[in-house]
């Protein structure tokens, strides 16, 4: 970018996705937020300020779907945890949801492994589509990558979600689409040839694709997602003594460093 | 049934009080006692770099450490996280919000820890050899793979808007450089104008750190968290100082932001009955 460009953008931001004319009317995406929006469910607008498009009715009972399904309300799961201990230090409550959700972006479960999953879905389709036979695509990527994101061993990988989630998918007829068959595809095979199982973000991931959301997309829907499941564990740190959230006493550091030794 | 509520580390180490198992009698650090021993004869540069890396540094990695903390703690009220913080000052966020908006947003691969990182990682890769250099910035996002982080869009460590390298990159790589000549910093100075030569873009403060971080032995995600660390400072100033001024002579931006696609105005709804 010249400086003559940087110039013009110090005073000026044309072509913006939205613009609040305060006392007046809020634009998003091309609508009135009051007037055309101001008549949709949240999740709707949600949706529609992350791609601008407009879902059905279904697909919108599917997303609430995946929210309610991964709310939940259990201070041993990591970033529930962070909500829980900012509780019982008494930090704020926006800053107790933000730093939940800020850890969600985590490389072992969340957003990584969320948005690498439907990146497998999107290059598979395309080599498929490019002449190469399923098992080619999925031998490629384990020889290349070590891992398929969204399958693993379903004894370790036992997810209580699926069934509900496949059960919801079926209903509302959204198990017709190109990237959710390939992920079924995908299971079967990994199944017969590794033991490997579909987990939750194979199934996410590949549904959401057949809404034809990008990576980034997916990942902006899902950052709120665990979102309802810490408050309660805000609420139940912060209605005890501060410090009692699972208190550690000194003995609860096993150390393993260097003996003690002179400065 | 406590064993597995343990916490494993090989940094810290814990003797409680006789009288309460929550409070500890003693700390060390990698083996030191620091409230006994350290406090008294250490500085707060030599400290850290003992929790970062395990063991006492040199008096040179004091000095380098100590200098880099100065040429970073500070970028001023124009830089993308300080201007964060400075939002959240300025509207009377609580202070930590301001903080956390300046770690986000300085986390980031324009000029913030994520670009310092890959640098820190190329440096572990590439050493001081020139032609791989060359061709790690031709292309930076070769063996990308799909990630929260999306590929860099300029050569890492150089400004893609600049012109000329800034006054105080220069000054700071040749202070550090001097510090450390046998190191990836010396390296760099030695090799800057034909990297810039080869990019197109000048040197940004982010190529000085990343070396400076590589020289003191640190490791990508070290070298994230110490950035971050660093650059808090002006955050904090220049968040609170906001505050102090007020809102109005804070940017007001709104006028500057123009739509391409506009439905027009619709009448507001009738209210009158609420007689407000």
């Amino acid at each position: 970018m010249s400086i003559e460009d940087l110039m013009g953008a110090v005073s000026t931001l044309e072509g913006a996705l939205g613009k609040a004319f305060l006392a007046e009317r809020v634009v998003m995406r091309g609508q009135d937020l009051h007037h055309e929006l101001g008549k949709k469910d949240w999740l709707s607008v949600f949706m529609y300020a992350i791609t601008g498009k407009e879902f059905t009715e279904n697909q919108i009972r599917y997303l609430n779907f995946m929210w309610v399904a991964t709310s939940y309300p259990d201070a041993a799961i990591w970033p529930n945890q962070v909500t829980a201990l900012a509780a019982t230090a008494r930090s704020t409550p926006s800053l107790s949801l933000v730093a939940g959700l800020a850890v969600s972006e985590a490389r072992l479960y969340g957003r990584k492994p969320d948005r690498r999953a439907m990146d497998f879905f999107y290059r598979a389709a395309k080599k498929i589509d490019e002449g190469e036979a399923l098992e080619q695509v999925i031998e490629a990527e384990v020889a290349q990558r070590k891992v398929v994101f969204g399958y693993g061993r379903p004894l370790v990988r036992l997810d209580e979600r699926v069934a509900h989630t496949l059960n919801v998918i079926s209903e509302l007829g959204l198990d017709e689409g190109r990237y959710f068959k390939l992920a079924l595809d995908v299971h079967r095979y990994l199944k017969k040839t590794r033991g490997l199982s579909l987990n939750i973000a194979a199934i996410s991931a590949s549904t959401m694709a057949d809404m034809g959301l990008s990576t980034e997309e997916y990942q902006l829907f899902l950052t709120l997602v665990f979102v309802a499941g810490m408050v309660p564990c805000y609420l139940d740190a912060k209605r005890r003594k501060e410090g009692s959230f699972f208190p550690v006493t000194c003995d609860g550091i096993a150390y393993c460093g260097p003996p003690e030794r002179v400065w | 049934m406590s064993e597995p509520f343990k916490f494993h580390s090989a940094v810290w180490y814990e003797e409680p009080e006789s009288d309460n198992p929550f409070v500890a009698r003693r700390c060390l650090a990698h083996g030191y006692d620091v409230y006994g021993e350290v406090i008294r004869k250490s500085s707060w540069s030599e400290y850290i770099l003992l929790l970062f890396s395990g063991d006492k540094p040199c008096r040179q990695q004091i000095v380098l450490f100590e200098k880099l903390a100065i040429a970073l703690a500070n970028p001023g009220p124009r830089e993308p996280s300080v201007r964060a913080a400075m939002n959240g000052g300025v509207g009377g966020s609580v202070d930590a919000a301001s903080l956390i908006a300046a770690l986000a947003v300085g986390a980031g691969q324009y000029g913030g820890s994520h670009e310092v990182f890959l640098l820190v990682k190329a440096w572990q890769r590439l050493g001081r050899d020139l032609s791989k250099w060359k061709e790690y910035l031709s292309d930076p996002n070769q063996g990308y793979q799909e990630d929260v982080w999306s590929p860099i869009e300029h050569p890492p460590g150089f400004d893609p808007h600049g012109v000329s390298c800034p006054t105080p990159v220069q000054q700071s790589l040749s202070l550090l450089g001097d510090l450390m000549p046998e190191s990836n910093l010396g390296w760099l100075r030695q090799n800057r104008e034909n990297l810039e030569h080869m990019t197109g873009f000048p040197l940004a403060m982010t190529a000085v750190a990343a070396a400076a971080f590589s020289d003191l032995g640190l490791s990508g995600s070290q070298s994230i968290m110490m950035y971050l660390m660093l650059r808090l400072p002006g955050a904090a100033v220049h968040a609170l100082e906001q505050e102090n001024l007020g809102w109005k002579k804070f940017p007001a931006y709104g006028p500057a932001i123009h739509l391409s696609d506009d439905p027009g105005a619709f009448p507001m709804p009738d209210i009158s009955r609420f007689e407000l």
